[in-house]
């Protein structure tokens, strides 16, 4: 059991931040809205997480980690919805964008050297009984406590999704906005708002890098899990519980790494490092062809 | 029963330079079938959009349950009870049945309830339907059912059907009018948007006749007789300017010959013909299935079973110019130039396209500014002549037509025929689909009628090719 | 005679710009036919490793053979890195966005492993390869700066790349399915599989090839971080010339000056380098608006179709 702890451990830790980003990128995509730039709102997140819990506090840390990923996020609406240019486009300077402001502001307000400030940081709760669980009790119960909200988030997510007349109307969008402008569906707000949900998700989760788990804000500390996040979307079939599931199993197979050591198998670590992405690759070849995509996704028609 | 449900007064409405609807009036009453007849392009969808939000009038007013509206957007329309039914379904394929029902609601999506209103709408209606169901999964009759269904489950007292019986079998039609007929039984009104005869004559309790965005007749069904609609519908015959039979002369070679060829997806019965220098192929249909054919022909879907044996040189005008013939930011040279692209080596000749470009221009009437503005700052009409030219410049033994005079006013669609009729006098083979017969009846030496039981010829007269057609859709 | 500093400073941005308009064509060239590749930086990876490979490999062979294998060998790298995605996207329909993104981070910890395992210099110590000798190193043909010859075959490529796209039918064709796949088919009978895969390989060839010239010309070893993003910038490089290849000579010219001067303010006034990126995104994003304005969703391409 010893053996499988850590890796478990180290799967629910990668998972974590990789969940909420693509929870909200989820409900983003399903209202047919691609957000590329969900690299910069973790970025924006993890700064504006650092920023606010320098004030003391780790819950106005998260609040303002949330803020920070939702305003990148505003922008990218702004350019995506309001005028219709090119979502992918839109994205990727987004991301640049946030990349470069962290960068600037942190070597501006903390040198050029960034001194490693250290900030209040979230400590784990033990969840009482469930942690004793043998085995995943550790690994499921023994975290941050915003990994707990992480738990109530999925479902609530979900159940917002198939059983509200909002969420129904958002899949509408995603999958044939003639369809759901006829039927009265206000289709650019929707999904403004799901991209703003999703950037609030995508600060919440650079917040988790910085406040629960680095302890510290580092230049380009998101390193690629926004887009990440996207290939989790895809994997999880663009369903909430799929992609706490698809992110799980990323987590795990970037933690493969503790149990090859634990069995003493050598391999380079770099195959580690790289292995989740060739999995997310093949992963993305196994699902193709009973692709659940929206069908709207990343493009717009014009109204007639 | 003869309270006005809804109430059109002076609706006109222009497209462009085009006259969609001309200080048309209409109105139908509560507890009637009331059909909307017409042919194709006569105005009928326009006028029902215009009184469903989705179009707006030029002038007119509009009266829904005595009550003055300005219907601004679907959603106005549905607000005062008003719902349509389009020809093309405002379905989300990948949802249920019940999600279906419910988009646009509020609050709390509640599958089981949703589910008890469609059984409700069954209840008072006889429609019923699988709440469960994926729309991808239904049947076009049963997308029909649902399209009606969730209108009903809005409370809609005015429902509008935009030629409902097209993609429906002749046992679906008569199950379809028994449900409708139940509806207005119980106060409904209901509009009936149609080009056939048959149904305004069997189902319909009140007609109005338009006849190119022109309102022509309104009547008790009791008053009219299919002899007195058609007159209406047609018109007086139009000036006879088709050819004689025999006034061009026909080369009788054969040019191409199409041999059962099927594309493997939802086919008619495989047919042979064989085509003629110099002769133009009518080709009429009730669905979509002529357009697999006239595109195995132009070798642009090649055939599942069958062959098919054509010039190496064909020309293709597609029906959709803005989204398969041009590219609209393309120059006109550019555009010229995306002629056989697909097989094209080596370096283009520009100053060769430019010139081409420029003849098409000359030779064709086209009103451009040169050969190097956009395609897209001609009008439909010039960019059609274009595209005709454009296909026939290097005098192809072989040209094949989708609706080449769809969107064209009176004159440029003239020109167009004169054209192809040029063509087939220099021997070129000329199939030319259209969904006008006026127009295949003008243009045509024979007429080929292809229904999913393979196809018929007739002579280009419009009682035969009706008559076919009408066998076809029964 | 020894040059003076500020034509050092032009040299250097020249030579930052190199990389730049190789990958700012890679990106422009899959744009305009209607493929995403948004891995130019994965792709210019996979090309440096194979050029260094191959120039530590062939080090006995005469200098000017060996710096054009490794071109060739950069150039075939990035066309297969890129052929990854584009076999996955024909045959699977996956998202090219999605899976050069991923080809990318995989490039990273390739090189990454190559600099560490069996491409590490001979003491064992740095995480990087030998150093290339003399010979095998790209001339510089500005003496007394580090302007070499890749600049000018960067800017050549460039010329041709334009020149064939105007003036040949493979050219057009890349026009046609990148503006409008549907007609391209319909009115044109292209084949537009075929061509956008074509497309997808050549692009990763062009961005292989940016790595190759960064290694022989610039660092002359691989190792980890040798680019500083030089496949997302070509994004903004390939935009702002509207994706035409002669203009991405100067918007790549623009970055390299753009990323030059960040490097020497923060050197000497300490404002951060990384205002560069943040200059770059608004640059895309001004460009986006424009072209919004236009009615397009992207500069170079068609306007959104009025369906």
């Amino acid at each position: 059991m010893s053996m499988l702890e850590p890796f478990l451990e180290g799967t629910v830790r990668t998972a974590t931040p990789l969940a909420f980003a693509a929870l909200g990128e989820t409900v983003a995509e399903r209202s047919g809205v691609i957000n590329i730039g969900l690299e910069g709102a973790i970025i924006a997140g993890a700064f504006g997480g650092f920023m606010a819990a320098g004030t003391g506090s780790v819950w106005l840390g998260f609040l303002g980690a949330g803020l920070a990923g939702t305003a990148i996020s505003a922008l990218f609406g702004l350019f995506a919805i309001r005028i219709r240019a090119d979502q992918i486009i839109t994205g990727t300077a987004i991301s640049l964008l946030a990349l470069g402001i962290t960068a600037t502001l942190y070597r501006q307000i903390y040198g050029s050297e960034g001194a490693a400030l250290s900030i209040p940081t979230m400590g784990v709760t033990e969840v009482p009984v469930l942690s004793s669980i043998p085995i995943v009790g550790r690994a499921l119960f023994a975290q941050p406590p915003v990994a707990y909200l992480l738990y109530a988030l999925v479902p609530a997510v979900w159940w917002w999704m198939y059983r509200t007349n909002a969420g129904l109307g958002l899949r509408a969008i995603g999958e044939d906005p003639r369809a759901a402008i006829a039927a009265g569906i206000p289709a650019a707000r929707f999904q403004y708002l799901a991209v703003l949900f999703g950037g609030f998700l995508g600060g919440i989760a650079g917040g988790v890098l910085v406040i629960a788990q680095a302890g510290s804000f580092a230049e380009g500390m998101s390193a690629g899990r926004g887009f990440i996040a996207i290939a989790i979307v895809v994997l999880g079939r663009w369903h909430p519980l799929g992609a706490a599931v698809a992110a799980l199993v990323f987590g795990a197979a970037s933690a493969l790494q503790y149990l090859f050591q634990a069995m003493g198998w050598a391999l380079p670590y770099q195959a580690f490092l790289a292995l989740p992405y060739v999995l997310t690759l093949l992963g993305l070849a196994g699902i193709a062809g009973r692709s659940a995509a929206p069908a709207n996704l990343g493009r717009w028609q014009d109204q007639h | 029963m003869s309270e006005v449900a809804l109430d059109l007064r002076g609706i006109s409405k222009r497209f462009g330079s085009v006259d969609a609807l001309d200080d048309v009036s209409f109105s139908a009453r509560r507890g009637s079938i009331h059909a909307l007849l017409g042919e194709n392009g006569a105005g009928k969808t326009t006028l029902m959009r215009i009184a469903f939000g989705m179009l707006q009038r030029d002038s007119g007013s509009i009266a829904v349950n005595g009550i003055a509206m300005d219907p601004r957007s679907p959603a106005d329309a549905i607000a005062a009870g008003v719902g349509m039914v389009h020809q093309q379904f405002s379905l989300v394929p990948q949802m249920t049945v019940a999600e279906n029902v419910a988009l646009g609601g509020r609050g709390r999506f509640r599958p089981d309830i949703v589910a008890r209103r469609i059984a409700d709408v069954g209840r008072r209606t006889g429609l019923t339907i699988d709440p469960l169901r994926r729309v991808m999964d239904l049947g076009s009759a049963e997308r029909q059912k649902l399209e009606i269904i969730r209108i009903l489950a809005h409370d809609a007292d005015i429902l509008i059907l935009d030629e409902p019986t097209a993609v429906l079998t002749s046992q679906d039609t008569s199950e379809l009018f028994t449900q409708l007929r139940a509806f207005a039984a119980g106060g409904g009104c209901i509009v009936l948007i149609t080009h056939k005869l048959h149904d305004a004559l069997a189902h319909a309790d009140e007609v109005t006749v338009l006849r190119r965005g022109r309102h022509v007749l309104n009547a008790v069904m009791s008053d009219v007789d299919r002899n007195s609609l058609t007159s209406a519908m047609l018109g007086s015959a139009p000036p006879v300017t088709s050819r004689t039979p025999g006034a061009t002369p026909i080369r009788r070679e054969v040019v191409a010959t199409f041999n059962g060829a099927t594309s493997g997806k939802h086919d008619q019965e495989p047919f042979s013909f064989e085509l003629l220098a110099g002769e133009v192929l009518g080709v009429a249909a009730l669905d979509s299935g002529a357009a697999t054919v006239l595109r195995m022909l132009a070798q642009r879907i090649r055939p599942a079973a069958g062959s098919i044996s054509v010039p190496s040189h064909i020309g293709f005008v597609p029906e959709n110019r803005a989204d398969e013939a041009l590219v609209p930011t393309f120059s006109l040279t550019e555009n010229f130039a995306l002629k056989a692209a697909g097989s094209r080596k080596g370096v283009v000749d520009w100053p060769a396209m430019r010139a081409g470009a420029t003849s098409v221009i000359q030779d064709f009437d086209v009103i451009a500014a040169g050969a190097d503005v956009p395609a897209s700052s001609l009008s439909g009409g010039n960019q059609q002549r274009f595209v005709l030219g454009r296909e026939l410049h290097d005098d192809p033994p072989l040209l094949v037509l989708e609706n080449p005079t769809q969107g064209l006013d009176v004159n440029a669609a003239a020109s167009v025929h004169a054209r192809v009729r040029d063509a087939a006098a220099r021997g070129t083979a000329i199939v030319f689909y259209s969904s006008d017969l006026d127009e295949l009846v003008e243009i045509s030496d024979r007429v080929m009628v292809i229904s999913s039981s393979g196809a018929k010829f007739s002579p280009p007269e419009r009682e035969s090719i009706g008559r076919l057609l009408l066998e076809a859709g029964a | 005679m020894k040059p003076v500093p500020e034509l050092i400073l032009v040299a250097d941005m020249l030579v930052r710009a190199t990389p730049l308009i190789l990958a700012g064509l890679a990106v422009a060239l899959a744009f305009r036919g209607g493929v995403f590749n948004i891995g130019a930086e994965g792709q210019l990876l996979a090309g440096a490793a194979a050029s260094t490979a191959v120039t530590l490999a062939l080090s006995n062979l005469p200098g000017p053979l060996v710096v054009l294998a490794a071109a060739m060998a950069g150039a075939a790298a990035g066309a297969l890195w890129a052929a990854i995605a584009a076999e996955l996207k024909r045959r699977f329909h996956v998202l090219e966005i999605i899976s050069t993104i991923m080809l990318n981070f995989v490039a990273i910890h390739l090189v990454s492993y190559l600099v560490r395992g069996p491409l590490q210099e001979p003491t064992r110590i740095y995480p990087q390869t030998e150093t290339f000798a003399l010979a095998a190193r790209l001339p510089v043909v500005l003496p007394g700066t580090r302007l070499h010859l890749g600049f000018v075959a960067a800017v050549l490529i460039a010329l041709t790349l334009a020149w064939v796209m105007r003036n040949t039918a493979w050219g057009f064709r890349v026009k046609a399915i990148g503006s409008s796949p549907r007609t391209a088919w319909s009115a044109g009978a292209i084949d537009v599989e075929r061509s956008s895969f074509m497309v997808f390989v050549l692009s990763g060839a062009l961005a292989g090839l940016a790595g190759s010239i960064e290694v022989s010309g610039v660092t002359f070893a691989l190792y980890e971080n040798l680019s500083p993003g030089h496949g997302y910038t070509a994004i903004a490089v390939a935009l702002i010339a509207a994706l035409n290849p002669a203009a991405v000579i100067a918007s790549g010219i623009f970055f390299g000056a753009l990323e030059t001067g960040a490097t020497a303010m923060q050197r000497e006034f300490a404002i951060p380098s990384s205002l560069a990126s943040v200059a770059e995104a608004a640059l895309i994003l001004a460009v986006l608006s424009v072209a919004a304005y236009r009615g397009r969703s992207l500069p170079g391409l068609p306007r959104k179709a009025a369906t």
